[in-house]
């Protein structure tokens, strides 16, 4: 049974920080197939569009029939732990300084053998479900799980080393005034989260939410204004070697397209607010996060975005708006491969409108704060890379991955 | 249309480059020095050399080609043997049918590799694209990991302990302190053996080779070549490769000698029982356990009561890896698939440098190798006879 996570003490200012070493994270073009699989927490492997073989280890032709239709779908991840080893001398550093390491072979109910790390719960000749999950180096593996969920099973070390758990560490919230701010504060607290830090802007202001927020457990509200470069180094300045995970929650969010806008003055302050405001986070809390990836039970975990689905196609009815949380995914994606050398993790989350005033015209479905909160602490705890939550947003991913084109259309009329 | 025999192929000039834990020499230099030699015990000349087979995990960016021009030589028969431990079997195999044909009267089999700080660690790395995806990744644990794996599931199902492994290691090293080019000069006991630290479990330290660069070569020719020459040869009596062999199983548990064998002893028309000694490719000694089942001494799962019932030594009644094998000697890359090759040739003309298995007339001689992602795929065998010239 997992040995639950003590939580830890006060670090030693004197002491090294260990440098976050990374295990290789060279794979195939083809192999890059589950990376993406498992970005999104799903268990895909490779199956022959012609005779239905399922192929690993990532192959350009199927070993049955020669096929090279071989796309990735889901399929079953049960299967049985044949022969485990407990590895104790690895030629890789990122390895040597986490021996020892256990990995099995795992032979797949539907055929072929896997070898996988090992979760500390799981025996030899047990069941066992596989997941697909990213490493530090932000490549695809495969960790085989205990058949049931047990004990303090999110404490494994080996399990912890792929996720994002909030688990004893300490949260950063860009802004507490929102309503998807306020709830995460309460759903970080409630998944174990040693701190969580709540920026406000000018928080002599009051705001609707702020009693309750001010309530919940380890909260505590400071000074944080992204559109203020001095405020946000400060801020930085001050806690960034407490922060292990940064959510960026601020948003902006107005009706209109690109013509209507008379001059640039909602423009800019979109941009300043979600664009430069994300910009001056990522240069603020970056180095401070990428240095500390691998700082212990606590180290850097993860930046967060908040993304409107819309980044990913344009809905002219807040035209203005996608074409802003446009840029913000693509600085995003640069943040990604910046942090990827200190194994943080950067988690995009998409969704369609969400039930607050701002979309107050817009029709249902719509996104619950509470539960997008929910799903932002579920990913974090999966380690998962990008985060669709909601109908909407899975209805826009769905039509893109089908029909770009249709999209923009569709959502231009 | 039946196998065509290997009649009148004759091996000759058995030539073991002493190794050394690491080289700061090329792995060329290994080669030449290698061929060199072969050519000087055979009592050529460059220039009757006509076939080069070569086998090297380092002699990158070159191959075969590369070496022609490196080296001086002309052939006008070229093979480039990129298997590992099956590397020694593969490349007499083609050399004799090209000798028997006629395409070549003189090739010169060789296998080198250098060692240098950190050089296998990139080996591990970039092995195969299998590996990069699919094994390096998880603990970068290398060979050891993966035959840990494989040993776990032999020991589970068939009962295998680690004394049965221990036995084997420690046969071995008592052959090799006969062997003057063994790496490995101390004495090996059972109780060291059982001792030793854990690597990857149960892989213990003493399961394992220990990577080194050296070279190994032999010629290959036919009869008449080899007595106008007056070498001592062994002639070849038959011999056998499959690749990627149960592509089923789940896990290994048997080499592709198993689906060859019955046409492997016909072939050379004797039986086990007439083998008077057996190099097996000995990686981690598991895989020389199933290819004591594999290649017909004993069956399928009784590999342990067999290893229980003999002594292995180079004297003993089953003599097994005669120089020490690559546990003992050393692993030098590609030539650890040369080994025990150039051991059988050594036995089988009086020729022994290390321990002589008393009377030997037939010799067994096993190659396995490329463990690209969860198993080695290439397998094949070869049996000798010593030639009375």
């Amino acid at each position: 049974m997992t040995e639950p996570l003590i939580r830890p003490k006060r670090k030693n200012p004197l002491k090294k920080t260990r440098v976050p070493l990374l295990p290789q994270g060279v794979r195939s073009r083809t192999a890059l197939g589950l990376t993406a699989a498992a970005a999104e927490g799903r268990f895909q492997l490779q199956v022959c569009a012609d005779c239905s073989m399922v192929v690993y280890p990532p192959r350009d032709a199927c070993q049955r029939c020669l096929s090279a239709r071989l796309p990735f779908r889901d399929v079953d991840n049960r299967g049985t732990l044949l022969a485990e080893t407990t590895i104790r001398t690895s030629t890789d550093v990122y390895f040597r300084e986490r021996m020892p390491w256990r990995i099995g072979t795992v032979a797949l109910d539907i055929g072929p053998s896997i070898v996988a790390h090992l979760h500390g719960d799981l025996q030899e000749g047990q069941r066992t479900r596989l997941q697909l999950k990213l490493d530090k180096s932000g490549q695809a593996i495969a960790m085989a799980l205990p058949a049931k969920d047990t004990p303090n099973m999110q404490d494994d070390p080996q399990w912890r080393e792929l996720t994002c758990d909030p688990k004893f560490r300490r949260v950063l919230i860009t802004d507490g005034r929102t309503a998807v701010g306020q709830a995460l504060a309460e759903a970080l607290s409630e998944a174990g989260a040693s701190v969580v830090f709540v920026g406000v802007a000018d928080p002599w202001k009051p705001f609707p939410g702020e009693e309750k927020l001010r309530k919940i457990g380890r909260v505590e509200i400071m000074a944080l204004d992204l559109t203020d470069t001095i405020s946000v180094n400060e801020c930085a300045g001050e806690f960034a070697p407490r922060v292990d995970i940064l959510i960026n929650t601020a948003e902006h969010v107005r009706t209109g397209g690109i013509i209507e806008r008379k001059g640039l003055t909602v423009a800019r302050e979109e941009l300043e607010v979600r664009y430069f405001g994300l910009t001056r986070l990522a240069q603020a809390f970056g180095p401070v996060l990428r240095a500390r990836g691998a700082d212990g039970v606590n180290s850097a975990a993860a930046f967060v975005n908040l993304l409107s689905v819309y980044a990913l196609a344009n809905w002219p009815a807040y035209g203005a708006f996608s074409a802003t949380e446009a840029a913000c995914l693509s600085a995003a994606q640069s943040l990604r491969a910046e942090l990827r050398p200190g194994g943080v993790k950067v988690l995009n989350v998409f969704f369609g409108p969400l039930e607050t005033e701002w979309y107050q015209a817009v029709q249902p479905p719509k996104v619950a704060p509470a539960a997008l909160a929910r799903e932002v602490v579920r990913a974090l705890q999966q380690g998962l890379e990008d985060l669709f939550v909601g109908d909407v947003a899975e209805d826009i991913r769905a039509r893109l991955a089908v029909n770009p084109k249709a999209l923009e259309r569709e959502l231009g009329s | 249309m039946a196998r065509q025999p290997y009649d009148g192929v004759f091996v000759a000039a058995p030539v073991t480059v002493p190794y050394r834990r690491y080289s700061t020499n090329t792995a060329h230099w290994w080669v030449g020095r290698a061929v060199r030699e072969v050519i000087q015990k055979a009592g050529l000349k460059s220039a009757d050399i006509d076939g080069l087979s070569l086998s090297s995990f380092t002699v990158g960016p070159d191959t075969a080609i590369g070496l022609t021009q490196h080296l001086g030589l002309s052939p006008r028969w070229l093979d480039h043997v990129p298997l590992g431990g099956a590397s020694g079997v593969v490349a007499l195999r083609r050399a004799a049918r090209a000798v028997q044909c006629g395409d070549a009267e003189f090739v010169v089999c060789v296998a080198g590799d250098t060692n240098q700080v950190d050089s296998f660690r990139r080996m591990l790395s970039t092995f195969s694209r299998f590996a990069q995806d699919a094994v390096y990744p998880y603990g970068s644990g290398g060979p050891n990991a993966s035959f840990a794996l494989i040993t776990r599931n032999y020991m589970k199902h068939y009962g295998a302990t680690r004394e049965d492994f221990g036995k084997i290691c420690v046969a071995q090293r008592d052959n090799a302190l006969k062997f003057p080019h063994a790496l490995m000069k101390k004495p090996l006991t059972l109780d060291e053996y059982m001792s030793a630290r854990a690597i990857s479990d149960p892989i213990h330290l003493f399961d394992c080779v220990m990577p080194c660069a050296g070279a190994e070569a032999f010629l290959v020719c036919r009869e008449d070549s080899a007595r106008s020459l007056g070498l001592k040869a062994a002639r070849l009596l038959a011999t056998i490769e499959r690749h990627n062999a149960f592509p089923q199983d789940p896990i290994q548990y048997r080499g592709g000698w198993a689906l060859d064998i019955a046409e492997f002893y016909a072939m050379a028309g004797v039986g086990s029982d007439d083998v008077d000694f057996v190099q097996t490719y000995d990686d981690y000694p598991v895989i020389c356990m199933m290819q004591m089942e594999d290649l017909g001494f004993c069956g399928k799962g009784e590999g342990p009561d067999f290893v229980r019932s003999h002594t292995l030594t180079a004297d003993g009644s089953f003599p097994h890896n005669t120089s020490g094998g690559q546990l003992s000697v050393g692993q030098a890359g590609a030539a650890g698939g040369f080994l025990g090759l150039v051991e059988t040739v050594r036995q089988l003309t009086g020729a022994a440098i290390g321990a002589p298995v008393p009377d030997a007339e037939i010799g067994l001689v096993s190659g396995f190798g490329m463990i690209t992602y969860d198993r080695g795929l290439a397998s094949g065998a070869a049996l000798l006879a010593g030639e009375r010239t």
